[in-house]
């Protein structure tokens, strides 16, 4: 493989876990714009383990999920007072906060950004994006997805019914945190050099268009969505100047004509070679 | 000093008004965020940027901006929102996003990516009043800016087509049964919030002598926030918000640093969010539980 489709397939890697950090809080029906903001805890305080305590890579991606998770939920408490887009505005300002906040923090370099770190190779990348996505599909085959659809579908009938609407939502919160977190390591190790503006309102537009584009009723979709908005750009080089317009135009034509996404039940389950149920 | 840095928060929040206004006019009627007000924003500054460099008037050229932004609203309307009325809320948040995105495009394969300036002699006029010193310029933005709310106000408070915008407001259905064609009027709350975003886009030109495709991020985000602490359901709310945030954001810069501005102008806003989610005014905690 070349060194140009390991750069590639290194990026879709990354954004497929913070696609998957999306998701998992889209699933309680709760949307998040600034997932970049727990990506740059993460992608700092990473490197901090690695570079300055020289912890190795795993135990330092361990501990800032861990971290991320826990800001996740002491952020998600207050924040999920606010529903649909009130928290969208909400977390679009947390992650604004979060990039000016390492704008100005001068032991991690402040805006001339952050460097020392030693590349990660491409298989650790998708070790960690894979083993994500497998814990993923395992979750929603578990009795704990169904309570998030619950509270995705009906808030008020799920907690009727006894469910702790307030825990999987928070939980939900902190578990999106600490994968955006193992983004923003692996990121951090794949550049080897970070700077706050890694982690703007762009970076958190394009985890939820990852989601939005591949799917977002499916784990999975998150991976189609990632590949799609790596390589569409790549493939739309003909296009030249205008590809990120030819870009835009595709997703206004996903969204018009398939609301859910590329990727949904009825289509991986033929995918899947599984009869579809009637 | 202090005086001088009231009067260039004054200017900034002028701007953040008309964007605000933007956005809340949108959002009070349909309860959705039209991100690509943002990149309207930008278009508009553009526009108006291009009049001025074509040697028209100021005027003139507010009007450019204000018309092309008001057409590409039009657009969004038709195409972005139109068929996805029915889809949850933040599917036209992304559909608009759509929208941002082929707009930064277009202005970067058109104008550039570098910051154009405007003609240096339109800044050196200056007027002294005692201690502070105001731009020419300065004036026309705050001018403009009052002229345009209160022809707002005007047109939302006192005409027929301002009581159907507010009755679609309050309750689109009922509205739809006293007459009003709620898909016009829908229409007209694009085009007018387009409008509005436009003659900002102008002003921001204005403010800053010069203007980059990357100034909807910059400043179009931060007027959402504007908008949430003025109380997103109330369109005027934008008059106290705007002022108050500009120079929230001047005096950061002025005494503690001109990067700690962000922190300081969102932090407000999630502060609004979270103890008093209706806005700093006040008014009813209405919509507020509305879902994804």
């Amino acid at each position: 493989m070349s060194t140009y489709y390991a750069g590639l397939f290194a990026d879709v890697g990354i954004l497929l876990l913070g696609a998957l950090s999306v998701y998992v809080i889209l699933a309680t029906g709760q949307l998040s714009l600034g997932n970049a903001g727990f990506m740059g805890i993460g992608a700092y305080l990473a490197s901090y383990l690695t570079v300055t305590l020289q912890w190795p890579l795993t135990a330092a991606l361990v501990a800032a999920a861990l971290a991320c998770g826990a800001i996740g939920i002491i952020v998600g408490f207050p924040a999920l007072r606010l529903r649909g887009i009130y928290l969208a505005m909400a977390t679009l300002g947390f992650g604004e906060m979060v990039r000016s906040f390492f704008l100005n923090f001068e032991p991690m370099g402040g805006s001339g950004g952050f460097h020392g770190m030693t590349h990660v190779s491409l298989g650790t990348i998708w070790l960690w994006a894979g083993g994500v996505l497998l814990a993923v599909l395992v979750l929603e085959r578990s009795r704990l997805w169904l309570e998030l659809r619950a509270v995705h579908d009906d808030e008020t009938a799920a907690g009727l019914v006894g469910l702790d609407t307030t825990l999987t939502k928070v939980g939900a919160f902190g578990f999106g945190a600490a994968i955006a977190a193992i983004a923003g390591g692996l990121f951090a190790h794949h550049h080897v050099y970070i700077e706050p503006a890694n982690f703007g309102f762009e970076r958190s537009i394009e985890f939820v268009l990852a989601v939005i584009l591949g799917g977002s009723t499916v784990g999975p979709g998150a991976l189609v969505g990632a590949m799609l908005i790596v390589m569409l750009p790549e493939w739309l080089r003909v296009v030249a100047d205008w590809r990120l317009a030819a870009f835009g135009a595709f997703l206004i034509l996903v969204l018009l004509t398939r609301r859910q996404g590329i990727l949904d039940r009825p289509l991986l389950a033929r995918l899947a070679f599984r009869r579809s149920a009637a | 000093m202090l005086l001088q840095q009231l009067v260039n928060g004054l200017t900034l929040g002028a701007v953040y008004t008309l964007i605000a206004l933007s956005f809340s006019l949108v959002m009070g009627i349909l309860g959705i965020l039209n991100i690509a007000i943002a990149e309207l924003f930008m278009i508009g500054g553009f526009l108006g940027f291009a009049a001025i460099a074509a040697g028209l008037p100021l005027p003139a050229a507010v009007a450019v901006g204000m018309a092309g932004a008001a057409a590409i609203a039009f657009l969004i309307e038709k195409i972005a929102y139109q068929p996805l009325r029915d889809a949850p809320l933040i599917t036209p948040l992304l559909s608009t996003l759509g929208v941002s995105i082929i707009l930064q495009n277009v202005a970067t394969n058109v104008w550039g990516s570098d910051p154009l300036q405007l003609p240096a002699e339109w800044f050196d006029r200056r007027f002294q009043l005692g201690p502070v010193s105001i731009g020419a310029m300065q004036l026309v933005v705050i001018g403009v800016t009052v002229a345009l709310v209160a022809l707002l106000a005007y047109l939302v408070q006192r005409t027929s087509v301002g009581r159907a915008l507010r009755a679609v407001a309050e309750n689109r259905d009922i509205a739809r049964l006293l007459g009003v064609s709620a898909s016009r009027i829908t229409l007209l709350a694009f085009m007018l919030s387009g409008a509005l975003a436009g003659a900002a886009g102008v002003m921001i030109s204005l403010h800053y002598a010069a203007i980059t495709p990357y100034v909807g991020v910059e400043t179009g985000l931060k007027a959402i926030a504007v908008m949430v602490v003025g109380g997103v359901t109330r369109i005027f709310g934008a008059l106290i918000a705007g002022p108050l945030i500009g120079i929230v954001e001047v005096l950061t810069v002025a005494y503690g640093g001109s990067q700690v501005r962000d922190l300081v102008v969102y932090g407000l806003m999630i502060l609004i969010l979270l103890l008093r989610p209706q806005g700093i005014l006040g008014g009813a905690r209405t919509d507020l539980g509305q879902r994804v």
